[in-house]
């Protein structure tokens, strides 16, 4: 996957997740801020990742650590005015988005790479049949006749198994339930078969019995088109089941990345740690919630050196004036703690 | 955007643990009067039997019709012991939160009985039924929406005072509310801010502070912690969990989390389309679930362990929650159930301890970690309205 080498010690260099051609989407020291009334807001503030095909990447992390802002940046669906990426590439397919003509980014989006939202029902257009958006990715974007459209769609609609999909192609999103209504969107992701997907919280709103029908649909068709997946969530339990690498983020920075394995065996970023502690475990009856205190920080007042710090129960004076950089610290993993050494070797005497 | 209040107090909170500050006469512990008996052996507070909620379905403007009825609630029954924490689980629509607007007296029931104290409080009006609402009380899902956006702090946590004045008289009133705020962990500084000043997190605070202020005996949480964030939602079950020891409280915990009704809960009931279809222990039915469709819903839930998912069975269920207004007929599940046969289709299964599980009728298994897997042991003598009731291996890794 990464093409690190392992080894050279705690050395602050270029992250773990180096730039790597064959890569599908490469980003690196991206930028995006928001400016309001209220001062600047940096969102994401120097965040590097990459994905190659048929790779899954979960960003994990609270909310408001913009996750999304990411998402939306690559997508190139940023809400600005207020926001601007003020820095940074987004190289997808060796070409770098973020000089591409505007022209050329909506031909990018939606045929080779697509998004998922949380909120279908206000993703879809209430006032045309499910049917028709379908079909209409085909007309635009393939220059299909009206007849071919509709087939293709209600091809997609049974591909995402919404029974009686020749029935149902000309019913309206709110006839749907919430599952059906996800997977329709995810029909409408995988209509041009685009190489990158990109699904912001797609099961966050749905009962765990849908979710694992949602999920196992979209790792299945992953595997099936090689497509590369960005999985953005705050579910470590979504995440463990299905990610290759993982990325956390904490106030618009990257803390920490890691296979999936690794990270859950022995996070190296007390931010990590902290999360994990904190989700109940359905396997254990356990004692009292390990809760990482406090709150993240307001973007607009990121508190100095680690951000992480007034939170953090290892924190010491120098997290508070330095900033730790995302330290490589093994094959493919990287942190953003000045003492990341001691918590893998405190989690690998355990 | 986010002007939340400072750091200090959720970190004070976080700190959860042990007790907070001191808390003056009016908040005092209640353990003290119940000594420690154990959860089991203690009297049932509340005692809920057959309860219904039908909603009218109507049709026509000036002339309505009923053409139909929303079983959301279709014969109900539970006890709630002092002290202890019952959780309800079920997909949504399923009617865990009519079963809460039921039981605090937000909505009457179409029949059944809701026992506080043996009183049947669906019969009680006026001061009487007073009296019981003030000793059950409700903790909304949105701390969003939940808070009346234009009244301080203060005012929400102190308005059911309004109400029942004889718990805080006049005078004592700002005391009492700047008490309740430390109690659940906020700076008592905050009574003049307004909701949208505070973080998801401290508004379920605030309206835990207010679910407290009456001193009930019992609290409904529905969803109480479904909105927040994983972190936040640890220090808000760890002020449940401390709250509930301090002042000798009942919940009745409604979440579609099941993880975080295990992790709360010492009973658990399984909800399916307006019935319970299994009760028990939290260890019997996160162990030895019996009915077809808590295995469905506890194997389908992902466990944050990337090695546990191996070997695991995986119950994909199929379709949809058929509409609580056209409940099949039979067993409610069998349209999704793969254990369905046509005696399903006609016989409606009641909720009770399955023949033939385990351990003869005298044997009183203790529950908990009874013999091992696998075997239908004295932990599957617990309801379940299944028909064909029995455990299946491995649907909560090891
Ligand atoms: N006032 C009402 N009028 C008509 N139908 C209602 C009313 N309130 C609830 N229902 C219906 O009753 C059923 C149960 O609803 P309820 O809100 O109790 O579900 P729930 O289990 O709390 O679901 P969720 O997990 O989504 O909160 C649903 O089908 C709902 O649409
Ligand atoms: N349209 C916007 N205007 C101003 N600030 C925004 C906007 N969208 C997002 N932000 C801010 O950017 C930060 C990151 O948001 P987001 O990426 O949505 O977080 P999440 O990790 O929950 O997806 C938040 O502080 C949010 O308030
Ligand atoms: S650098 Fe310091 S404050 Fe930051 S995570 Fe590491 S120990 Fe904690
Ligand atoms: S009674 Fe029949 S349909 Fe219902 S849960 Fe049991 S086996 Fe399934
Ligand atoms: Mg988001
Ligand atoms: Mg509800």
């Amino acid at each position: 996957m990464t093409q690190t080498q392992a080894g050279g010690g705690p050395a602050p260099g270029p992250d773990p997740d180096g730039a790597d051609p064959a890569r599908l989407l490469e980003v690196r020291d991206l930028r995006v801020e928001f400016r309001t009334r209220d001062g600047v807001a940096t969102a994401v503030d120097g965040v590097s990742f990459g994905v190659a095909a048929g790779e899954t990447l979960a960003v994990l992390g609270e909310s408001g650590c913009g996750k999304s802002v990411t998402a939306q940046a690559v997508m190139g669906i940023l809400d600005s005015p207020p926001g601007h990426v003020t820095g940074g590439e987004i190289r997808f397919g060796g070409r770098d988005l973020l000089r591409m003509s505007a022209e050329g980014r909506r031909a990018v989006r939606g045929a080779r790479m697509a998004m998922i939202f949380q909120d279908a029902l206000s993703a879809l257009n209430p006032v045309l049949s499910v049917g028709q958006q379908l079909g209409e990715m085909f007309q635009v974007h393939r220059g299909a006749s009206r007849k071919e459209a509709r087939a293709k769609a209600v091809e997609l609609m049974e591909r995402v198994r919404i029974p009686a999909a020749r029935e149902r192609a000309g019913d309206y999103p709110h006839q749907f339930s919430g599952g059906m209504r996800q997977r329709i969107m995810i029909a409408m992701a995988l209509a041009l078969e685009p190489e990158l997907i990109i699904a912001d919280e797609p099961t966050t709103a749905l009962d765990v019995t849908v979710q694992a029908q949602v999920m196992e649909l979209l790792a299945e068709l992953q595997s099936e088109y090689r497509m590369g997946l960005i999985l953005i969530t705050h579910d470590l339990g979504v995440v463990a089941d299905v990610a290759d690498r993982i990325a956390v983020m904490y106030a618009g920075r990257i803390v920490e990345t890691a296979p999936v394995g690794d990270l859950y065996r022995a996070p190296a970023h007390p931010y990590t740690r902290g999360l994990l502690d904190s989700i109940p475990r359905l396997d254990q009856k356990g004692q009292q919630l390990d809760a990482v205190k406090g709150l993240p920080p307001s973007l607009l007042r990121v508190p100095p050196g680690c951000s992480f710090h007034p939170r953090c129960p290892l924190a010491r004076p120098v997290c508070h004036a330095d900033e730790p950089p995302l330290y490589e610290v093994g094959q493919g993993r990287s942190s953003a703690c000045h003492f990341w050494k001691e918590l893998l070797d405190d989690e690998c005497a355990e | 955007m986010t002007s939340a209040p400072s750091e200090g107090a959720a970190a004070r909170a976080a700190g959860a643990g042990g007790a907070t500050g001191a808390h003056t006469a009016a908040y005092e512990s209640r353990t003290a009067l119940t000594g420690t008996a154990p959860r089991e052996a203690r009297e049932a507070i509340l005692d809920v039997r057959d309860l219904v909620k039908h909603y009218p379905l109507t049709q026509g403007v000036v002339i309505k019709r009923q053409v139909g009825a929303v079983k959301a609630v279709d014969g109900v029954s539970f006890e709630l012991r002092r002290g202890e924490t019952l959780g309800i689980v079920g997909e949504s629509g399923c009617g865990k939160s009519t079963v809460a607007k039921l039981v605090t007296s937000l909505e009457a029931p179409t029949s059944g009985s809701i026992r506080f104290k043996g009183e049947d409080v669906t019969r009680l009006s006026g001061r009487a039924l007073k009296a019981v609402r003030r000793n059950i009380q409700m903790v909304f899902q949105d701390p969003y929406t939940s808070l009346n956006p234009r009244m301080t702090v203060g005012d929400i946590v102190g308005e059911p005072f309004d109400i029942h004045p004889e718990v805080a008289p006049k005078g004592e009133r700002r005391r009492a509310v700047r008490e309740l705020l430390d109690v659940v962990g906020l700076d008592p500084e905050y009574v003049n801010r307004y909701p949208h000043q505070f973080s998801g997190g401290q508004r379920q605070r605030i309206g835990i502070a207010r679910g407290l202020a009456l001193r009930p005996e019992i609290i409904v949480a529905d969803e109480p912690v479904s909105a927040l964030d994983v972190s936040v939602q640890a220090q808000v079950v760890n002020l449940m969990e401390r709250l509930q020891d301090e002042f000798d409280l009942s919940y009745i915990f409604i979440a579609h989390d099941l993880s975080v009704v295990r992790h709360i809960s010492d009973r658990v009931g399984v909800m399916y389309l307006g019935k319970l279809v299994e009760t028990g222990t939290e260890s019997e039915i996160y162990e030895h679930p019996t009915h077809p469709y808590t295995q469905a819903l506890l194997s389908a839930v992902p466990v944050p362990d990337p090695g546990a998912e191996a070997g695991r069975a995986r119950i994909v269920l199929e379709g949809d929650v058929p509409s609580p207004a056209n409940p099949p007929s039979g067993c409610r599940f069998r349209t999704r159930c793969w254990k369905a046969d046509e005696r399903c289709a006609r016989e409606e299964p009641p909720l009770r301890i399955p023949d033939g599980a385990g351990g003869g009728a005298g044997s009183g298994g203790e529950g908990a970690d009874g013999p091992g897997r696998g075997t239908a042991g004295n932990a599957a003598r617990h309801p379940s309205a299944c028909h064909y009731a029995e455990e299946k291996a491995r649907i909560v890794p090891d």
